[in-house]
């Protein structure tokens, strides 16, 4: 089946009363995020969607694909799954080397090139991380952020799913512009669980939770396109400090001006 | 009256599975009865005849295997499920040993295996995951995606025609599909046949040879380089 559109139709929030944003679309190419605070129900909205919910879940939601409820015994071949779940998990319990379980995903996936595959994803990955990931590693001892770059890195190239959701992308000090630049060379639809406001201004549009239920439904306008962009530019000088003071230098009266400088420009 | 035998290792979740279960199934005016098969210690049996009013009861296999026992009660668990006007028995046992299955044919055989348990785990379980029916995958909250598409590639490595089913039962997500099966279940057929055959050989620990050392044993033997040999009349 080919996937053009994906809906999210309403259930009810934690006090039980039906959301106030009806159903909201996902169609190829769109950007979404998802934002509100901490334990608003977030995750559970992308879970909603990984599962294709149909009114069996605690939400009540309802997912349909091209506009079509989708049966509950329904379940996709997993080499074909359209949906790739990035978790806010920052550890891996599965007790293989880095290499073998990729392999092992890969052929899940119906790869055909398996070794070009797993370079493919480790190069990927390896662009977000602070320590380059080696295939020898055991998973379990990949640290907080390479294991996020690897799930990413692993959703995109091995999962190759048309739907891809990113729980706090942002966490576990991973490159993140980095990783939003990379991943917009994929035309896909992307949905971003995020508290970053350069991620969220820089999708199509935002759903707002509260509560467990989706408040509000707001598009990107034009003015907050521009305001996205500046915001990079402070995630930038955020990141130039950052990589400073990793690599173990003293910031000074004068750095921290010249940083600021490029502000105003 | 339809048999439902839930297997797995400590702590899986076998019992919250079943509650999920037992609810959908009391919505849809079955009359399913619950028996927990354990060593030592179980209180599911109170639990669930407190929260759901089903005929319920515990036993203790004591010196014997679970499944072992099973095994040696299953026909009067039935009776007691039939006089108890039941129309499913579910039969949740700790069965540890992992060379036998405690699947009867006529029945249903539901595994239930917890998605943290390491990759290696549908490979170290034998019989009581490849003659069961369905694979439960228990806690998949608790893991990425990657690795839950990978676990289910090495349940069915070990098993390939099993119907799997991903549940994180403690919130009820993934429970209808189980039910679903469970409603297609034949009626148990006396007399009752275990699905798999018995491990290989009597045991002369079972019967009560202590010490340690082929030598002192006899049956089926092996030395530690895996040559198996046999000792006896």
């Amino acid at each position: 089946m080919e996937i053009q559109k994906i809906t999210v139709l309403n259930g009810c929030g934690k006090d039980g009363k039906m959301e106030q944003v009806e159903r909201f679309d996902l169609e190829m190419g769109n950007i979404i995020s998802i934002v509100g605070p901490t334990g608003c129900g977030k995750t559970t909205l992308i879970n909603d969607i990984e599962l294709f919910a149909n009114r069996n879940t605690p939400s009540g939601r309802q997912i349909l694909i091209n506009d079509e409820v989708i049966d509950d015994d329904f379940s996709f071949d997993p080499k074909k799954h359209p949906i790739a779940l990035i978790s806010q998990h920052t550890n891996f319990l599965s007790d293989l080397p880095v290499g073998e379980f990729l392999k092992i995903h890969g052929t899940v996936r119906g790869a055909d090139d398996i070794e070009q595959i797993i370079n493919e994803t480790l190069e990927f990955a390896n662009q977000l991380t602070g320590e380059a990931i080696i295939k020898d590693t055991a998973m379990t001892e990949l640290s907080g952020g390479q294991t996020r770059s690897l799930l990413i890195a692993d959703a995109v190239i091995i999962g190759n799913s048309p739907i891809i959701l990113l729980d706090e992308i942002e966490n576990a000090g991973i490159h993140r512009s980095k990783a939003l630049e990379l991943l917009k060379n994929y035309k896909k639809i992307f949905v971003f669980v995020t508290h970053d406001p350069h991620i969220a201004l820089s999708s199509d549009y935002r759903i707002v939770m509260k509560n467990g239920g989706m408040q509000q439904l707001i598009a990107t306008n034009g003015e907050e396109k521009l305001a996205a962009a500046e915001l990079k530019k402070i995630d930038d000088v955020m990141l130039t400090f950052r990589a400073q003071i990793r690599s173990g230098k003293i910031i000074t009266n004068e750095i921290l001006k010249e940083n600021i400088k490029t502000l105003s420009n | 009256m339809k048999l439902v035998i839930f297997a797995g290792p400590p702590t899986c979740g076998k019992t919250t599975v079943i509650k999920q279960v037992i609810k959908r199934m009391l919505k849809k005016n079955y009359k399913p009865s619950y028996i927990k098969i354990d060593v030592l210690f179980a209180d599911e049996d109170e639990n669930i005849r407190n929260e759901f009013h089903i005929p319920s009861r515990k036993i203790y296999s004591g010196e014997l295997c679970p499944d072992h026992c099973n095994v040696v009660i299953l026909d009067e668990a039935v009776e007691w499920a039939e006089k108890s006007e039941s129309d499913y028995l579910f039969v949740e046992t700790a069965g540890l040993c992992l060379r036998c299955s405690p699947y009867v044919e006529n029945s249903l055989g539901v595994v239930v295996l917890e998605a943290t348990s390491g990759m290696n785990l549908p490979r170290k379980i034998g019989p009581m995951l490849t003659l069961a029916d369905i694979a439960v995958i228990t806690k998949i909250d608790l893991i990425s995606q990657a690795e839950r598409e990978v676990f289910r590639y090495r349940v069915l490595e070990a098993a390939s025609e099993i119907a799997i089913v991903e549940s994180n039962a403690l919130y009820g997500i993934g429970i209808d599909p189980i039910v679903k099966i469970i409603e297609k279940t034949n009626d148990v057929e006396h007399p009752m046949f275990l699905k798999g055959n018995p491990p290989v050989g009597t045991c002369t620990i079972c019967v009560g040879k202590k010490e340690i050392g082929a030598k002192n044993h006899f049956g089926v033997l092996r030395t530690m380089e895996q040559d198996l040999f046999y000792v006896g009349e």
